[in-house]
């Protein structure tokens, strides 16, 4: 970089702040946000799958788990076959019989819960640990950064095999699961950004200050965190869901009786080769466009909050 | 003026368009330079002088662009010349030399293999013929033991000594013209002046014309036979070395003199321009210097045109200082 | 170097250890394989005997020991269903993961480098713009549900590629391989471009933010400056400089390979130590389990290994801070 650019990088940071400074962060963030549309896109069909998902029994045709209504005459309906029920199933039925649309916004809702769910306690224990880590410093650091390490150094898909190989199938294990495999990335960023942070001289004023450690801690150094882990975060919904998705496909994690989209997937699978693609193809795709948003969001929410921030 | 110029530029113009605006990094900035005789461009950081050494090997990164004037290399436009002409120009005919010795050195490469490309890029030798001329260049510029040189990596050299080896690289090809980037802004004061003191001989000994950016006028009195001051763009004062420094026309350029600590003024206050360098995108109306100017009037609102001066000496201003017997300015008030 | 190289070996060494403990220790907790062993009309007496002569009456710490001293024979137990050593079972199979792990390794490098230069070189170009948002695709994208629509695609509606299986195999310098007849290759293609999709990303990236910082260098500047024809600044300058960084995370990320392996097996039923994994899940095989998880862990700290050399050599600068340590 030549001293010009630089001299006309200054000059376009001294504008742009003095046109920001009649801003509030959260507006300016904001606009920075939106000057992706994909990003945009991406963030009203999340807003638009949680509604789904939240309200999911109030919008779907049928009830996949009303094994009253769910007959095995349906099975294999192709899309906009009509059921016995009369009801008109426009993406097929499954093997059992269960209408897809409906199974998909079911499983749309326990591949988000299970997502979102193991994400916000493995950020919380992450966050825990990674701030202890960072403020104690010295052996208890050096232990946890460790055990960090050794963890991260193995692929999550078979941390997460072994255990629910060990542990079994349900939600709960599934859950744990997640979040084994996913507390070391909060912990280790959190702690670098901490390390960065505590030097800082506001936190050596609040020493200096008399504050105690836990005001210094979770008042002080956590809010200042806040950016990475959010960028974080969203990555790591987008990974578990894929990751749990992956595990039920394996027939590990979710069971029969609650299927996810992966445990729908899985279930067409079956099928794919006699050429009744709808039972794997729409609960894929649901899959897919879930995860796409939420990577351009986060891929978005990267830029805007922290250009430094390294994967 | 007798010889042919090796270089002569005429009206340059580049111009950065970036998001914020447009920068005119260079502006209409005229000069000429015979083959053996060193031009000292002369600025603040900022006030285009890079991006005019960039502008002549065709090295402007985007989003800047040379929107007008000419550059002619013995007669040959540099702006309009193909960009295949302008590669084989580049190394052979016209080199130059970095700012930051610690960057321009690929730190992946071995000495040897970024000397041996620069020769076989413009001549087909054989691998053997490029070594031995590498390491001939090596010595030239007084590095020692060059055999055992060639074969290190840039990191295993100090920052003098990687200066060397890109002032070796730049005359591996015997160019005509060498475009000299504040070579010795990032080196100590004592190799610095080895440095000055090579590069001098080997110009005046093989007769090429070099241009030595730099914002250290006691460089340039030691070193170059003319000057250009650049301030925001424009050349505002050039001329003869002697005659500029003894008597600076333009008060920017008198600014920067009396800004320069000497042993003939110990003692006495070392005065300073007032005001920033302006930012190239928020240039104000007329004289870009006038607002950090003391004898700025009316005038100055209006761009000024380029005047002569005796002893071949071009001006930019309305109100160049004018000298009595006594080399004392005549403030009118 | 040899004192960094020795250090790394006693670092690796405990990583094993550790390893070897969870992982039996979990493992130990599963089920209970003497239910799907032994017929259901088997006695009592059976049932005990069943149970002796496979060493699940012993305390669990002492079934670790016992572990422990036959895994340093190179015994990584029996398996219960096949009645044959664990290790065997997974050495057999291994020869076909690694050709998938390869092969996908090869398809990453080969496509991702000159499409993420590309995309560096000329990021405004509508080129590359779709090359980064194909890249985003590719990590989004469940690599299981890829494999069936790749099946879907390929096999089943244009009928061009097998489905599933390996297909004829070569036996070249010891190891059966696939991919050197039409036959096998065929079969190899889909699994393995599968398996590469979330690596090719992953490499475009990479390589695409390399070039871009690189090209901002003041090396590049002065190499044009030299008057270097543009192939050579690409190709040696800016090249050599991106490979360090993509090589290091490449030969780390090996190992997620041949682990992620088993979701690609399983969906194409390639006959490798992933899909014997999930079977033996499946049959609570405990010591195929063990065994298998052991080998990933003793790849995973060699692969580490490797890589921290490799790095010293291929970085001139990491070679001197060693020199100097």
């Amino acid at each position: 970089m030549t001293a010009t650019d630089q001299d006309l990088t200054e000059g376009n940071k001294q504008d742009a702040q003095e046109f920001e400074g009649l801003q509030t962060p959260f507006k300016r963030f904001l606009s920075d946000f939106c000057e992706s549309k994909l990003a945009v896109l991406g963030f009203l069909v999340i807003v638009g799958i949680v509604l789904l998902a939240i309200f999911a029994p109030l919008l779907t045709p049928t009830d996949p788990y009303d094994l009253t209504s769910v007959t095995i005459l349906d099975s294999r309906l192709a899309p906009g076959e009509k059921m016995m029920s009369g009801t008109v199933a426009y993406l097929g039925t499954d093997g059992a019989g269960r209408d897809m649309v409906s199974a998909m916004i079911y499983g749309l809702r326990i591949s988000l819960g299970v997502g979102i769910g193991s994400g916000i306690i493995a950020m919380l224990i992450g966050i825990s640990f990674g701030l202890l880590s960072a403020y104690a410093g010295g052996r208890i650091d050096a232990l946890f950064m460790r055990i960090v390490d050794i963890q991260l150094s193995f692929p999550a898909i078979l941390v997460a095999l072994v255990l629910l190989v060990t542990l079994g199938k349900g939600v709960d294990k599934t859950l744990i699961a997640l979040v084994v495999v996913q507390w070391a990335y909060y912990a280790r960023t959190i702690r670098g950004t901490a390390l960065v942070e505590r030097r800082r001289e506001y936190i050596e004023s609040a020493v200096c200050l008399g504050l105690s450690k836990n005001r210094i801690m979770f008042r002080h150094l956590l809010p200042n965190c806040i950016a990475p882990m959010i960028v974080v975060g969203t990555m790591q919904v987008a990974h578990a869901i894929s990751l749990e998705a992956t595990l039920s496909f394996l027939g590990l994690g979710m069971p029969q009786t609650e299927p996810s989209l992966g445990r729908l997937i899985s279930n067409g699978f079956e099928y794919i080769l006699s050429g009744k693609y709808w039972i794997s193809v729409f609960p894929g795709l649901a899959l897919l466009v879930t995860i796409v948003s939420i990577n351009l969001v986060g891929d978005r929410l990267r830029d805007v909050l922290n250009p430094r921030l390294q994967k | 003026m007798t010889q042919k110029p090796t270089l002569d530029v005429r009206d340059l113009r580049t111009y950065f368009f970036t998001k914020g605006g447009v920068a005119k990094a260079v502006d209409g900035i005229t000069f000429s330079i015979a083959p053996g005789k060193v031009l000292g461009l002369v600025g603040e950081s900022g006030s285009g002088k890079t991006v005019t050494g960039f502008s002549i090997l065709g090295l402007v990164d985007q989003p800047g662009r040379v929107v007008g004037g000419e550059i002619l290399y013995r007669g040959e436009d540099l702006n309009k010349v193909s960009a295949e002409r302008m590669r084989e120009l580049r190394g052979v005919n016209i080199s130059m030399i970095f700012q930051d010795p610690m960057m321009t050195l690929n730190p992946v490469l071995r000495i040897d293999t970024q000397m041996i490309e620069a020769i076989r890029a413009h001549e087909k030798v054989s691998k053997e013929i490029a070594r031995q001329r590498a390491r001939d260049a090596l010595g030239q510029v007084g590095i020692a033991s060059p055999d055992e040189r060639l074969r290190a990596y840039p990191h295993q050299f100090s920052g003098g000594m990687r200066q060397r080896v890109a002032i070796a690289i730049a005359l591996l090809n015997k160019p005509d013209l060498i475009v000299a980037d504040e070579p010795t802004t990032a080196l100590d004061v004592t190799i610095q002046g080895q440095i000055l003191y090579e590069v001098q001989k080997l110009c005046s000994q093989t007769g090429t014309a070099l241009i030595w950016i730099t914002h250290d006028l006691s460089v340039v009195a030691g070193l170059a036979d003319q000057i250009c001051v650049m301030y925001a763009g424009k050349i505002v004062e050039s001329g003869e070395v002697n005659a500029v420094l003894d008597n600076p026309m333009h008060p920017y350029t008198h600014g920067l003199i009396t800004s320069v600590p000497s042993k003939n003024k110990r003692g006495a206050p070392l005065s300073q321009i007032p005001g920033m360098a302006p930012s190239l995108l928020s240039l104000p109306k007329g004289c870009a210097f006038a607002p950090r100017c003391k004898w700025s009037n009316s005038n100055c609102q209006e761009q000024p045109d380029i005047r002569l001066a005796p002893q071949n000496r071009r001006l930019l201003c309305h109100n160049p200082i004018e000298y009595n017997n006594d080399n004392i300015r005549q403030e009118t008030s | 170097m040899s004192v960094f190289i020795i250090r790394r070996l006693l670092q690796s060494g405990v990583v094993v250890i550790i390893m070897s403990f969870i992982v039996f220790s979990g493992v130990f907790l599963i089920g209970d394989p003497v239910e799907i062993l032994v017929s259901d009309d088997a006695d009592q007496e059976e049932r005990e005997e069943m149970i002796k002569s496979m060493g699940l009456d012993k305390p669990f710490l002492v079934q670790y020991g016992i572990f422990v001293s036959k895994a340093l024979k190179g015994n990584l137990g029996e398996s219960f269903v096949f009645n044959e050593p664990a290790l065997l079972l997974i050495l057999d199979r291994m020869p076909a993961t690694m050709e998938l792990a390869v092969v996908s390794l090869m398809i990453a490098i080969i496509f991702g480098i000159p499409l993420g230069v590309w995309a560096g070189l000329k990021p405004d170009s509508w080129a590359s713009k779709s090359i980064m948002t194909g890249s985003i695709l590719g990590f989004s994208l469940p690599t299981f549900w890829v494999g069936i629509m790749m099946i879907l695609l390929f096999a089943v509606m244009l009928g061009w590629l097998p489905s599933t299986g390996r297909g004829d195999v070569q036996v070249i310098l010891g190891m059966p391989l696939s991919i050197f007849s039409w036959d096998g290759f065929s079969h190899v293609l889909m699994p393995a471009v599968n398996l590469a999709l979330f690596k090719l990303s992953m490499v475009i990236r990479l390589a695409r933010a390399g070039t871009r910082e690189v090209l901002h260098q003041d090396y590049i500047k002065f190499a044009k400056a030299k008057g270097l024809q543009e192939s050579r600044i690409i190709l040696v300058h800016v090249m050599k400089n991106i490979l360090i960084p993509v090589v290091t995370v490449l030969g780390l990320e090996f190992g997620g390979l041949v682990a992620f392996s088993v979701v690609t097996e399983t969906v194409f039923a390639w006959p490798g130590m992933g899909k014997l994994l999930i079977d033996s899940i499946g049959l609570l095989d405990r010591p195929i389990i063990v065994a298998y998880l052991m080998i990933i862990v003793f790849l995973f700290v060699f692969i580490n290994l490797v890589v921290d050399i490799l790095y010293s050599i291929l970085d001139p600068r990491v070679r001197l801070q060693d020199v100097k340590s």
